[in-house]
């Protein structure tokens, strides 16, 4: 009875009640969040990680402005259905330079996370432009206006810039190079190649959508995908350390 | 004083807007801080208006009885409306979407991965968020018998977040996206809504301040939790650091699997804050209202709002299972989904039970009806996701229309109903009507609806289950049966069947909008009759 009383307090002063509320409404979310930011699963480098190229980002920016992220997960589980269809299970450090995450929540489509290297440049470019005309199928909208709007490079070392602001590694000459790398990654021809791929060694050099005139929202895209979890190699990957 | 603070921030934000639509090369960027320039000009001149006509300030109170600042509720309830029937169809257009993608019509603005946020913040923030607001300014005010402080403030808060409304869903159709779920609105948008939040606090905590009452009543404990807890996540989740600040794009801070982890902590707890705690506060003071009985147990409302409150924010990485999150993190959201049961239930059962001694209303009042069956909604949603959050059923609902069915039937049937059922006694209250215009159609829009919750819930079980198996099922040599695209042909039938589900559901709405249109326009007045003893009057 008298326990019941005591309640009192909380509705008879409102910041009591506030402050009440903030301090219940606060243990959870520490107690889950903050071990994050020191376990070693979750922190952990793995070889072959590198911070995406300037034409890469730009096509991850297309992928998150179409909002292709409700439809395509990019987190393999560890499931024999899912490694078998997908490939090896998604490690923490594979999205450690992604600002924000794009693990998704849905799979209306396949799951992306291993989509690169799997189809060729044409078949992505067709399929993006009109996914019927090669899986007849398919459900997903088609993108056509991205083979005809070129890339902005405008400011894209300061988008490089804010990525290293929030913890990505790029160093000066990836920031102060940007523009001319985003091009030239799509231009085998040119002579910036040799520089870029100093600068991102292993990384892809193709004309990803076909059009050698212009560098287009097309390029970044395909650039995107085709890189989307190949670059750590687990043919030397450690499994056992990082089992979940 | 207000006054002066206000105008002086409107005038500084039109010029702040007006520099940076200068300078900027970013279309999406020149068109919203050009109609910020606009809205904050516009808000300026009102203030500045009303200022050298003199306007003499509203009393606090008319013989002895409180003056209810009603202006800014009526005003949101329509709001509610509007943004209810527009956020229904653009969810209709993308379930048709899917069943028959010709309708993405192949351009940037129409295609589904833009119109998807556009739907659930359409749903969430526009209608959800409009509904919490003017019930939650009308009930504070009633429950502490006192007019809301300030002229300018609460009026900032209505029109302030709807604003936020119209950037956010402009920027999704024109591209500019956070991709964080249900926190898709880029750095500016947020910026803005940070402000608005801050004074709605105020305006809320200076109601209570000035209450008559010395209790604060329970729907309020609610309300308040919903408007700290979702300041707390929304400034945790978007912090973001802006490419440049004539610029839309972002990059967030967190990276990765922290992100995802912070993310679904804020992503979970939307919907145990915004979508319940705050509907809960509506429960709270309408059913019993509507009912004309009291709460059953104020003890079990104790429990209920610690147990709440305590337990949704840990349930987040439920949503995480099997990926690269830590399994403890996981783990530990499961269980405490599961412990969530109890304290769901709870409120459940202190909702329904309100009604004892007064079910036999349920078959003369339709809108009492409709409160009741969003509670039992509400008790299936509760029951079904700490079903979905253990590992096993997780491994196979996951990324399946289950999860999208299990949203709808708490979004649909909870959360939409229980504001409808809001909406039809609040709109006759503000507006001095007896009752809404017509039972009948409340009848028709309880009926048509429920039937459209059903279809769509039901379509989104079959196929949820049906891919998570055929995605796991295997042939006699071993191999995998289906291919992926298999799956997504299997979809069509019951994509079709959500989609007139979700047809009936906006009809409804449609005949709620023309009914309480109707109430305001041609309802029959308060005064025109006697009260009976006891009878539903706005009056406390």
């Amino acid at each position: 009875m008298s326990l019941w009383n005591k309640h009192e307090i909380f509705e008879k002063h409102s910041l009591i009640l506030v402050i009440g509320i903030l301090i219940v409404v606060s243990i959870g979310g520490l107690v889950e969040i903050a071990p994050l930011f020191y376990l070693k699963s979750t922190i952990e480098k793995v070889e072959g990680m590198r911070p995406y190229t300037p034409l890469e980002l730009a096509g991850r920016n297309i992928y998150i402005r179409e909002g292709c992220y409700l439809c395509h997960s990019q987190m393999v589980r560890p499931m024999r259905d899912e490694l078998e269809r997908y490939g090896h299970f998604s490690l923490a450090a594979e999205s450690m330079y992604d600002h924000p995450f794009q693990w998704g929540s849905k799979r209306t489509g396949p799951d992306l996370a291993r989509v690169g290297g799997k189809y060729s440049d044409e078949w992505h470019r067709d399929h993006l432009a009109d996914p019927r005309s090669v899986v007849p199928e398919s459900i997903m909208p088609g993108y056509p206006f991205l083979l005809e709007a070129k890339v902005e490079t405008r400011g894209i070392g300061d988008h490089l810039k804010a990525n290293r602001a929030v913890g990505v590694p790029y160093d000066d000459a990836q920031v102060s190079e940007a523009a001319s790398d985003m091009i030239a990654q799509a231009s085998p021809d040119s002579a910036a190649v040799d520089a870029f791929l100093e600068r991102y060694p292993n990384a892809i050099v193709r004309d990803f959508d076909g059009d050698p005139s212009k560098v287009t929202e097309m390029d970044a895209l395909v650039a995107y995908l085709q890189m989307l979890g190949t670059l750590v190699d687990f043919s030397i990957y450690d499994n056992k350390a990082n089992l979940r | 004083m207000e006054e002066g603070f206000f105008a002086a921030f409107l005038v500084v934000i039109a010029f702040a807007c007006l520099i940076i639509a200068g300078k900027t090369y970013d279309q999406v960027m020149a068109f919203h801080t050009a109609i910020g320039s606009l809205a904050a000009a516009a808000g300026a001149f009102i203030i500045f208006r009303n200022y050298f006509e003199d306007r003499v300030p509203a009393p606090q109170e008319i013989g002895g009885k409180p003056n209810y600042n009603l202006g800014p509720i009526k005003f949101g309830a329509w709001a509610a409306v509007f943004w209810g029937v527009a956020g229904f169809t653009v969810g209709l257009i993308i379930a048709l979407q899917l069943a028959y993608p010709a309708l993405n019509f192949d351009l940037p603005w129409t295609n589904f991965g833009r119109l998807r946020p556009l739907h659930t913040s359409a749903v969430i923030f526009a209608f959800g968020g409009n509904v919490l607001i003017a019930t939650s300014f009308y009930v504070v005010q009633r429950t502490s018998r006192a007019r809301m402080p300030g002229t300018i403030a609460p009026w900032f808060v209505v029109l302030g977040y709807n604003l936020f409304i119209v950037i956010a869903g402009t920027g999704y159709l024109l591209g500019a996206t956070q991709s964080k779920e249900y926190a898709e609105p880029e750095w500016y948008a947020d910026l803005w809504l940070t402000i608005v939040w801050v004074a709605y606090l105020l305006v809320f905590l200076g109601t209570l301040w000035k209450r008559k009452e010395p209790h604060i009543y329970v729907a309020n404990w609610f309300y308040l939790a919903f408007i700290i807890t979702i300041a707390m996540l929304h400034i945790i989740n978007n912090l973001t650091v802006p490419v440049s600040v004539f610029g839309t794009k972002s990059y967030i801070v967190w990276a990765g699997v922290q992100d995802a982890m912070v993310q679904w902590w804020y992503g979970h707890n939307a919907v145990g804050f915004f979508l319940t705690a705050g509907f809960l506060a509506i429960m709270y003071y309408f059913v019993p209202k509507r009912a004309e009985r009291p709460v059953y147990s104020y003890r079990l409302s104790i429990v209920h709002f610690w147990a709440l409150i305590f337990l949704y924010i840990w349930a987040g990485p439920h949503h995480l299972h099997y990926t690269a999150l830590p399994q403890w993190a996981s783990t530990l959201g499961a269980t405490f989904s599961i412990i969530l049961w109890m304290p769901s239930w709870g409120g459940m059962i202190n909702g329904l039970m309100t009604l004892s001694g007064a079910w036999d209303k349920l078959r003369t009042d339709p809108v009492l009806r409709m409160m009741v069956v969003s509670i039992a909604f509400y008790g299936m949603s509760t029951f079904e996701g700490p079903l979905m959050s253990l590992r096993s059923v997780n491994s196979l609902s996951h990324y399946t229309d289950w999860t999208i069915g299990h949203v709808h039937s708490g979004a649909l049937g909870w959360v939409g109903y229980i504001s409808f059922g809001a909406l039809y006694c609040l709109i006759p209250w503000l507006w001095n009507k007896k009752q809404v215009y017509s039972l009948k159609l409340v009848n028709w829009h309880f009926w048509i609806s429920t039937i459209g919750i059903v279809l769509y819930i039901c379509a989104m079980w079959v196929s949820g289950i049906m891919q998570g198996l055929m995605w796991r099922a295997y042939d006699a040599m071993g191999f995998l049966e289906y291919s992926f695209i298999e799956t997504v042909d299997a979809m069509h039938p019951f994509y079709v069947i959500r989609a007139l589900g979700g047809a009936l559901f906006v009809a409804g709405s449609l005949i709620m909008a023309y009914n309480l249109w109707m109430t305001v326009r041609h309802g029959e007045a308060e005064e025109a009759e006697a009260l009976p003893a006891g009878a539903m009057a706005p009056a406390e």
